[in-house]
């Protein structure tokens, strides 16, 4: 057990050190799509949490609950639902979009919506309501008071987006059922790591889950290191 | 630095991001080249056979091979769904039906291997060299005695097909004994499948090309216990969707990547393929088999496991013109 992991160790630096184009042209993928998920989503998300976070309407209880359930479906049900939609003989067929990186981004996109919703819903519940009522009492206008809240929160919000990155670039479902894993056109990180470990690589399946892990590390102390300038 | 220019640093990296992203994911498919969708069985796949045939067959067509590899069951949906031009799998029964109700055409026998029955090391139930049906009977009443176990793929894959037509032909039926403590489901591909039966020193019905890897690189101590004869042969077959059914599937390029997988060219990856790492190969080329000595032994052992109405593809199933059948 132990002697596998160090063999996966020792085979992720050398594939490192090497440059080998498999690993570059997959990590380059799957950053390159999971990222573009991480902006779409907090595209409407942030506006959706900020919604429910601040507002007051009738409902909103309801609607916080329904994201955090949200937060605990499968990726593989929602790769399932998302085949069946984008399927030749499914809704969105005529798209042609089954097989693409641009199905996987979507994919990913719904997945880590609720997260980001209830992330950012949560942070700004937290921030002193004063915050909004002096806003709202030096003549701001609404919109201007949310915004104000946000931007006091914006550490919250910020680490919200990071944890909806993490969340899509680990995900295996959906990359798996909307995107296939075809060599060199919807191959990622994850559908990687599961093809070679189901043929036996144990080896190999370490060492790129181990640069997978060095990804996600890389990604979160830039984002810490960017908490602490805003903080300044 | 304030506040206001962290935020602008941040959006000009996610803008960079975005850009960079945009330069790798757009398509970059030679122009004109055309692709093709074939949804295949994960024995073939994670054999990487299907890896060294793509870069054969691109060398020589403008063709991009999109191999999509699941258990025979999906593959076939994904073609009766649109999502696929063309199956490559192995269990004739789902094939003829495939066939039957209207969805594939021009069926083509394009391989062959052995399932084996693999068991612990010491073989405890004592099923070695016995035939299929003798060594299942065996493995039920030792089972039924707590002294072995049975690991099921249970996944409707096409070996897990072919195990419930020998559990039958023992005289079994596999769904009554699901409900049997020592009859596990693995709900898994076949390399999981091995490692559980491993883990729990049980018995297998395993392909032998996943079979030989797992066993190459010490994954697995199991032993082959019952080998090939002609109730453990396993037949592969290329399908094209048949154009009547759907008009949408790239009907042209199947039949191109199946007359190329039927060629001495494609045939010759077959035969090779593995020699080199596992001092044997790991599938049979069947075609020349098929076509030149169709009365040895071999050839029988596929006609009675994958002929309908004694021939690969019934006059019915075959349309446009193509040399597949001469």
């Amino acid at each position: 057990m132990v002697s596998v992991i160090l063999d996966g160790l020792a085979r992720a630096i050398s594939l490192i050190l090497a440059g080998d184009p498999v690993l570059v042209e997959i990590t380059l993928r799957s950053l390159a799509i999971s990222g573009f998920a991480t902006i779409a989503a907090s595209l409407w998300s942030i506006p959706l949490g900020a919604l429910i976070g601040l507002g007051k309407f009738r409902g909103r209880v309801l609607l916080r609950g329904a994201f955090n359930v949200l937060l605990g479906v499968p990726t593989v049900t929602l790769g399932l639902v998302l085949y069946l939609l984008v399927s030749r003989s499914g809704p969105l067929g005529f798209l042609r979009l089954l097989y693409t990186p641009t199905a996987i981004i979507l994919g990913q996109a719904v997945l880590i919506t609720p997260i980001i919703v209830s992330f950012v819903a949560n942070t700004l519940e937290a921030v002193d309501p004063d915050v909004r009522n002096l806003a709202l009492t030096l003549g701001s206008t609404e919109t201007e008071a949310v915004l104000m809240v946000v931007n006091e929160s914006l550490e919250g919000v910020l680490l919200s987006v990071t944890a909806g990155f993490n969340r899509a670039i680990a995900e295996l479902g959906i990359a798996l059922m909307v995107g296939g894993n075809i060599r060199g056109v919807t191959r990622m990180l994850t559908t990687y790591i599961a093809l070679e470990t189901n043929r036996g690589e144990v080896a190999i399946g370490i060492a790129f889950a181990v640069i997978l892990l060095a990804i996600v590390a890389a990604v979160n102390l830039s984002v810490n290191f960017l908490q602490r300038r805003l903080r300044r | 630095m304030n506040r206001n220019t962290t935020i602008i640093i941040a959006a000009a990296i996610i803008g960079a991001a975005a850009l960079g992203g945009i330069y790798i994911l757009w398509p970059r498919a030679n122009a004109g080249d055309t692709t093709l969708v074939v949804s295949t069985t994960t024995s073939l796949y994670d054999t990487g056979i299907l890896d060294r045939i793509e870069e054969v067959f691109e060398a020589d067509h403008d063709i991009d091979l999109y191999f999509i590899s699941v258990g025979t069951g999906l593959a076939i949906t994904h073609a009766q769904r649109g999502d696929a031009d063309m199956i490559l799998v192995h269990a004739p029964s789902k094939e003829l039906s495939f066939l039957e109700d209207g969805y594939g055409a021009n069926r083509k026998i394009v391989a062959y291997n052995f399932f084996s029955i693999v068991g612990p090391e010491g073989d405890p139930a004592g099923i070695y060299d016995m035939t299929p049906n003798d060594a299942l009977a065996t493995l039920v009443e030792k089972g039924r005695a707590g002294e072995a176990i049975w690991v099921s793929r249970g996944d409707d894959s096409g070996t897990h097909t072919k195990e419930k037509v020998l559990w039958g032909s023992a005289g079994f039926d596999a769904s009554a004994l699901r409900d049997e403590g020592w009859y596990r489901e693995a709900g898994s591909g076949m390399g999981k499948t091995l490692q559980i039966a491993e883990e729990l020193e049980a018995y297998t019905l395993s392909d032998m090309g996943t079979y030989l890897k797992y066993h190459t690189d010490e994954l697995i101590s199991l032993d082959v216990q019952v080998g090939a004869g002609e109730a453990l042969i396993n037949v592969y077959s290329a399908l094209a969707l048949d154009p009547d059914y759907n008009d949408d599937a790239n009907f042209d390029d199947a039949t191109t990547f199946t007359e190329f997988l039927a060629s001495s060219e494609g045939q010759a990856i077959f035969e090779t393929y593995g020699v080199d790492t596992y001092g044997t190969a790991l599938f049979y080329p069947a075609v020349e088999l098929l076509e030149s000595n169709p009365d040895s032994t071999t050839a029988v052992w596929i006609a009675n496991a994958a002929f309908f109405d004694g021939s690969e593809c019934p006059e019915e199933y075959r349309v446009g013109e193509t040399d597949l059948y001469n």
